[in-house]
């Protein structure tokens, strides 16, 4: 590789052509602030709208400031990071911003969390000069069922609108209006409701300021924990009880299982179940769904459409019903882990334990924004009552936990409630790309083929590569699988299905990069992908550590089938546990 | 028609800054009248002839004969002589400096101060009309360039003449040409720049409305040197008269054979389509100029990458302003040395400049580069309006600067105009008089490009509108001697840091008003005065007692009740009722009152 | 319709147009109708030339160009008499239309408002 030279603040460095004066000054240990920039790096998004102007510094032979994280090195370069003018007007710009930023730190929900807060600490910025005359450009506020956006607070980073156009594809927030007025929301000023947002929430997971948060639903929940007459259980999805712990100083890849469960019961559940259970179920209506489509393709039955693509992420789900109505026979009918688990316990556990549904409340913890949405689809109603009536997110919880005045790290390890909270390795890894195919190939494999699988391991559907796909042999039949995370990726492979290309047998989506684990209701990564790696590892750990590793084995599944619900794909089966789709086509309404 | 009566042709009217043809008009009537000829000769007032230096002239028809830096007291000799004799008045004609006598005003044309090179055409021919533009030379270019040059020849001549982007930026344009054609690719683009969002300045629109045909062959050109096939213009949709042009003259062209397949039987093939801007300045930066061209919000990007390496959809594209093009037919068919042998050192040919504010002559001009501001201003101008005194000059539109009284002098050229804290800009010229406040102009101007920031990087969003309120502060006499420091320190730092040449320049006027006029804005922020008179919340209006007879006039017509005093004793107005409305001033018969 | 297939072809058409845009016989005048002088009103003038030159029998082509830059003066005009230079006029209303009608195009008398050409042209 070619590389060039550079002088930053009187030291020389060497680094490969193309690198940017930012991350050659990262190699001397000079930390260039960024504010508007971030970078994931593994997989492949970066943001670099060079709009904020904090990140500039002094070009030899150049008359303006140059932002540092655009701006390539060049042979023989020299550059100054903290001469007076640089210091000066980093300064001078950051009093610009914070002039146009509400002041409303203590009751802000990203307090803590701000990058701008941050920032403005860093620089040491303690008063702003002719804030008394400078006018603030103000938004009105929307709420959505899952996102909230507050654009008085917006940057204009553009890091949301980069994450919905290019990483997602979804084409719901770009910027408007010019000058002092300009900001990112949907076209014509819509409420997020009327644009094609599929809550899948990484805009609020990359937002620097409070301008996207998610709908704070704990109130709700800490209401039908006080109501005697209410029983509340709760199920905690997979990817949560990974970075949980990083919200109470935890190494990234911690894993809390065992404390989430004490914090849960602390708060008052009546009983801590896991929605791995559920997903353990999901694999065996969605691996018999696969099977019977394949064997039916097979057979040469035309009505039988391949791939079939999962439908555990309702991010997702919105995704393909927005933009491709058309396909919506291909997907599972399964309903996802939170659905079902809802489904179950407000029939087969409400009569267990001989209560009516309107009398249980169950709550989801979720690192995912649009389970609020998805919890709050009519078809997952009965009589008006909600399967899952609250969905909160990690970040919520932690709040929560906190107010209740838990320590978490001082939490003696708990256990999952039975029969609801006992789950095998396969329902553990739904929380990271390529985990549900996984969980769905060990089940499937056996019950196809009558034998046991000699490892459990597939690495081959694993990793962080956007679009991803392997052949796995099923005792002479090549089964192809294709994995997507990130709806942009998903999109890619859609296409292909549309247009008939596609030689997918099977294919996993999940809506947010890296999987649930990078969930826009996690904890803020602040453009570490490293976290994500962290997240997925620990994942993969508790996997490893169970005891029962493929779904079909969960004694509690086998119980239920023979309890409750026949066998999988049974009448009763598809009456609670799957659903169907809708086109959801927006039409663009302008407000008179 | 019977023989050709004889006329009388002077120079100036209310237009022209020199007062002195109007008693020369009044006294060749007057000896007309003496003999007794006044209903056999005419005496026209004419608009300017363009030779202020030599004026006033006065021509006689028929023969064209020009006399020039003609008195009032030469009316006499010039009737009984040239009118009675038929003899020419010797010693009015012009002498050049070898001697010679030069009476035929086409002799005399060279002394003009206009050279028309871009607008040549306009007004001269119908733009409706291939076959007239053909007949001015249109098209003979790109039949030379496509038959007989290679394209690193046309681009040579183009390096060669000097020309510079007349955009704003004056980067050379054979030098950008040469930059899209070493960038190889399987397809380029040619754009013509015709946003024109400087306002006040029209001259884009003028050709395009006037010429269109030069632009469309010199982007035909322009594919030819770099190897583009696909022409675009990026044109104002508040331009239709100027759109509607455009369609036909492409249309016209594909017909001829002029674009398309197969230019003139060369093989070379060159289209052109139209693309719309809905008006933004900032789509006037090329960057943000290709992605509204790409359906994308016009907003810039960082350069480098450079249009010429990876501009619309990616591929390398080169950008040119409407003025740019319509020079390069003339410099193919009359050579770089014709065109170079125009303007100074750095900056070759002419520029179109429009003359706009408070200026007797608005409207565009074409003068050669190195034409003083003087030159500009009093001479093709026709001066100050009402005979104001001159203040200052606006250059380089809303984001330019200003220019003041010691630069009457100076050669206007891209260098000399930065140098001087301003710059060319598209060519507004806008004339500013003794009664213009020069903060409020700041303002004035701030307040365009608030309004016209695409809001992407912080210092232009949120710096231009801090700017703009300290402004307003000031002008309502609530700064401070610190705010101007902040001035100066947010003005330098939004140059320093903003993503496009938008905010680069926006607080050019803050910076050439503050260190041209600072007096100007210390009265406003210490003594809360505006020298002008222009700033409402400083302006005080006061009864001088002296003159003041006591008539009640003012009492009577003030609708606040802010003046009180006995009949015939001086009044007094009370400034903390007073709304400033005016009205006594204009009762007054005594010019007791005076803004203060 | 006539496709230029070479070099010489345009040459060929600009010597025809040329003979035929400025024969000696011919009145020409040139209505500068670009967005100035649309705005002035310089529409109006062009319909009230065409319609009286005709009504009072004077044979004259009216055409309509882009503007020559004299904001301060439109609309403006062009007239051009058979072997004459050509003649600018400025700030011309109907009345002045009128007046340009009766003592220029039909006895070569100039009328006030005339705009000299202030520039010099490519030679």
């Amino acid at each position: 590789m070619e590389t060039i030279k550079v002088t930053i603040d009187n030291k020389t460095v060497e680094v490969p052509k193309g690198t940017t004066i930012n991350k050659a000054a990262r190699k001397l240990g000079i930390d260039i602030p960024v504010l508007c920039w971030m970078e994931l790096h593994d997989l492949n998004i970066e943001n670099k709208p060079a709009g904020c102007r904090i990140c500039v510094v002094e070009v030899q032979g150049r008359r303006n400031l140059a932002p540092s994280c655009v701006t390539k090195c060049e042979e023989g370069m020299v550059v100054k990071t903290h001469t007076t003018r640089v210091l000066n007007a980093r300064r001078t710009v950051m009093e610009f911003i914070l002039s146009d930023h509400p002041k409303d730190c203590l009751i802000c929900a990203k307090s803590g969390n701000c990058e701008l807060q941050a920032m403005a600490h860093q620089l040491g910025i303690r008063e702003i000069p002719g804030q008394e005359i400078a006018a603030m450009s103000t938004y009105r506020k929307d709420t959505s069922p899952s996102i909230i956006r507050d654009l008085d607070k917006c940057i204009m980073c553009r890091r949301c609108e980069m994450m919905c156009n290019t990483v997602q594809t979804v084409g719901a927030l770009s910027a408007v209006n010019r000058g002092f007025m300009a900001a990112v929301a949907p076209a014509f000023e819509q409420n997020l409701e009327h644009s094609t947002c599929t809550y899948c929430g990484q805009c609020v997971a990359v937002c620097p300021t409070g301008a996207l948060t998610e709908v704070d639903h704990t109130p709700e929940v800490l209401r039908a924990l006080a109501d005697p007459a209410k029983t509340v259980i709760v199920q905690t999805a997979p990817a949560v009880r990974a970075a949980l712990g990083e919200l109470f100083g935890m190494e990234p890849g911690t894993l809390v299982t065992g404390k989430m469960v004490t914090a849960l019961r602390a708060l008052g559940f009546d009983y801590v179940f896991d929605t791995d259970f559920a997903a353990d179920l999901t694999i065996m209506e969605e691996g018999t769904e696969l099977l019977d489509r394949l064997t039916r393709h097979l057979n040469g039955d035309k009505t039988a459409r391949l791939p079939i693509l999962t439908s555990c992420c309702p991010g997702w789900v919105n995704f393909f019903e927005e933009y491709f109505p058309d396909l919506k026979d291909v997907p599972s009918t399964a309903k996802s882990p939170q659905q079902m688990f809802g489904a179950v316990a407000k029939t087969y556990f409400a009569d267990k334990i001989g209560i009516s549904r309107k009398d249980l409340v169950v709550v989801s913890i979720m690192p995912c924004l649009a389970k609020k949405y998805e919890c709050q689809r009519e078809e997952f109603s009965v009589d008006n009552n909600r399967d899952v009536d609250f969905s909160i997110s990690t970040r919520e919880l932690a709040a929560f936990i906190k107010q209740a005045n838990i320590d978490l790290n001082n939490l003696e390890e708990g256990q999952f409630d039975s029969p609801l909270g006992e789950s095998t390795g396969a329902g553990v890894i739904f929380g990271a790309t390529g985990g549900v195919i996984e969980a769905a190939v060990r089940t499937a494999y056996e019950v196809y083929t009558g034998k046991k699988l000699s490892r459990l391991d597939f690495t081959e559907l694993r990793g962080f590569e956007g679009v991803r796909s392997a052949t796995i042999d099923f005792d002479g039949l090549p089964l192809n699988i294709g994995i997507a995370h990130g709806l942009g990726n998903a999109r890619k492979l859609l296409n292909d299905v549309r247009s008939g290309k596609s030689q997918f047998h099977a294919i996993e989506v999940m809506a947010c990069p890296g999987g649930c684990i990078g969930g826009g209701g996690q904890p803020l990564h602040h453009g570490d992908s490293e976290i994500l790696k962290a997240r997925a590892a620990a994942i993969y750990k508790e996997d490893k550590n169970k005891p029962l590793r493929k779904s079909h084995e969960n004694p509690f599944i086998i119980k239920l089938y023979e309890e409750f619900l026949g066998k999988p794909n049974s009448e009763k089966a598809h009456h609670l546990l799957h659903t169907k789709y809708f086109d959801k086509k927006k039409k663009i309404i302008v407000k008179q | 028609m019977a023989r050709e009566k004889m006329q009388i042709l002077i120079c100036g009217g209310t237009s022209c800054s020199d007062k002195q043809s109007e008693a020369l008009a009044d006294n060749l009537k007057l000896e007309l009248e003496a003999n007794a000829l006044e209903n056999d000769i005419k005496v026209v007032r004419s608009g300017c002839f363009g030779l202020c230096n030599l004026g006033p002239v006065v021509k006689i028809v028929p023969g064209d004969v020009m006399y020039v830096k003609v008195t009032p007291d030469d009316a006499r000799e010039i009737v009984s002589e040239h009118i009675m004799k038929g003899n020419k008045v010797e010693r009015l004609l012009y002498k050049d400096p070898s001697g010679k006598t030069k009476s035929a005003e086409k002799e005399l044309s060279v002394y003009k101060k206009q050279l028309r090179i871009v607008l040549r055409n306009c007004g001269i021919i119908d733009p409706e009309n291939i076959e007239e533009a053909i007949a001015h030379d249109a098209y003979e270019a790109l039949g030379k360039v496509l038959t007989e040059m290679k394209p690193l020849e046309v681009i040579k001549i183009i390096k060669d003449s000097g020309l510079r982007g007349r955009g704003g930026g004056g980067f050379p344009t054979g030098l950008k040409w040469e930059i899209a054609y070493k960038n190889k690719s399987d397809e380029k683009f040619v754009v013509c720049n015709a946003d024109e969002g400087d306002p006040g300045a029209f001259m884009d629109r003028s050709v395009l409305e006037g010429d269109p045909h030069a632009i469309l062959e010199a982007m035909a050109i322009c594919g030819y040197s770099i190897e583009a096939h696909k022409g675009l213009i990026y044109i104002r949709a508040e331009y239709p008269l100027a759109v509607a042009r455009l369609k036909t003259a492409i249309s016209q062209a594909r017909e001829y054979g002029l674009l398309g397949k197969d230019i003139m039987g060369t093989g070379f093939d060159f289209d052109i389509d139209i693309r719309y801007g809905a008006g933004a300045f900032v789509c006037g930066e090329e960057t943000a100029l290709i992605h509204s061209m790409e359906g994308m919000r016009g907003e810039p990007t960082v350069k480098p990458p450079f249009p010429a390496e990876s501009g619309f959809m990616g591929k390398p594209t080169n950008v040119n302003n409407v003025e740019t093009f319509a020079c390069i037919s003339p410099i193919i068919l009359k050579g770089a040395s014709w065109f170079s042998a125009t303007g100074t050192e750095k900056s070759k040919g002419t520029k179109v400049f429009a003359l706009a504010g408070k200026i007797n002559n608005v409207g565009l001009i074409e003068v050669p580069m190195g034409t003083t501001l003087r030159e500009v201003i009093f001479e093709i101008g026709g001066g100050i309006r009402k005979g104001k005194k001159f203040k200052a000059a606006q250059t380089g539109g809303p984001s330019g600067g200003c220019l003041t009284e010691k630069h009457l002098d100076t050669p206007i050229d891209f260098d000399n105009l930065t140098a001087a804290g301003s710059m060319m800009g598209s060519g507004g010229l806008i004339v500013m008089d003794e009664d213009d406040c020069m903060v409020s102009v700041a303002k004035f101007f701030l307040e365009f490009t608030v309004e016209e920031s695409c809001g992407k990087c912080s210092p232009c969003r949120i710096g231009n509108k801090r700017l703009h309120e300290l402004l307003e502060h000031i002008t309502k006499g609530k700064g401070t001697l610190a705010d101007l420091d902040r001035l100066k320190n947010m003005s330098y730092v939004i140059k320093d840091t903003s993503l496009c040449g938008l905010g680069q320049s926006s607080p050019n006027p803050v910076l050439s008003t503050l260190e041209n006029f600072r007096d100007e804005y210390e009265a406003h922020v210490t003594v809360k005065k505006c020298p002008a008179g222009k700033c409402k919340d400083l302006m005080e209006y006061f009864i001088i007692a002296a003159n003041c007879v006591g008539c009640t006039a003012c009492a009577r017509v003030c609708p606040v009740g802010a003046i009180t005093g006995e009949r015939k004793e001086p009044h007094f107005i009370n400034p903390s009722i007073c709304i400033k409305c005016g009205a006594c001033m204009e009762k007054c018969k005594f010019d007791a009152i005076i803004i203060q | 319709m006539k496709k230029v297939k070479s070099p010489a072809d345009l040459r060929k058409i600009k010597d025809e147009v040329r003979e035929r845009m400025y024969s000696k016989e011919k009145i020409r005048v040139r209505v500068h109708m670009g967005t100035s002088g649309l705005a002035s009103g310089a529409r109006e003038i062009y319909d009230f030339l065409r319609l009286e030159l005709e009504k009072r029998n004077i044979h004259a082509s009216v055409i309509s160009t882009g503007d020559m830059g004299y904001s301060h003066a439109e609309p403006t005009l062009e007239v051009t008499l058979p072997g004459k230079d050509p003649v600018v006029f400025g700030n011309v209303d109907k009345l002045k239309a009128d007046d340009i009608i009766e003592n220029y195009i039909k006895n070569g008398e100039y009328v006030d408002g005339i705009l000299p050409a202030n520039y010099r042209k490519i030679e």
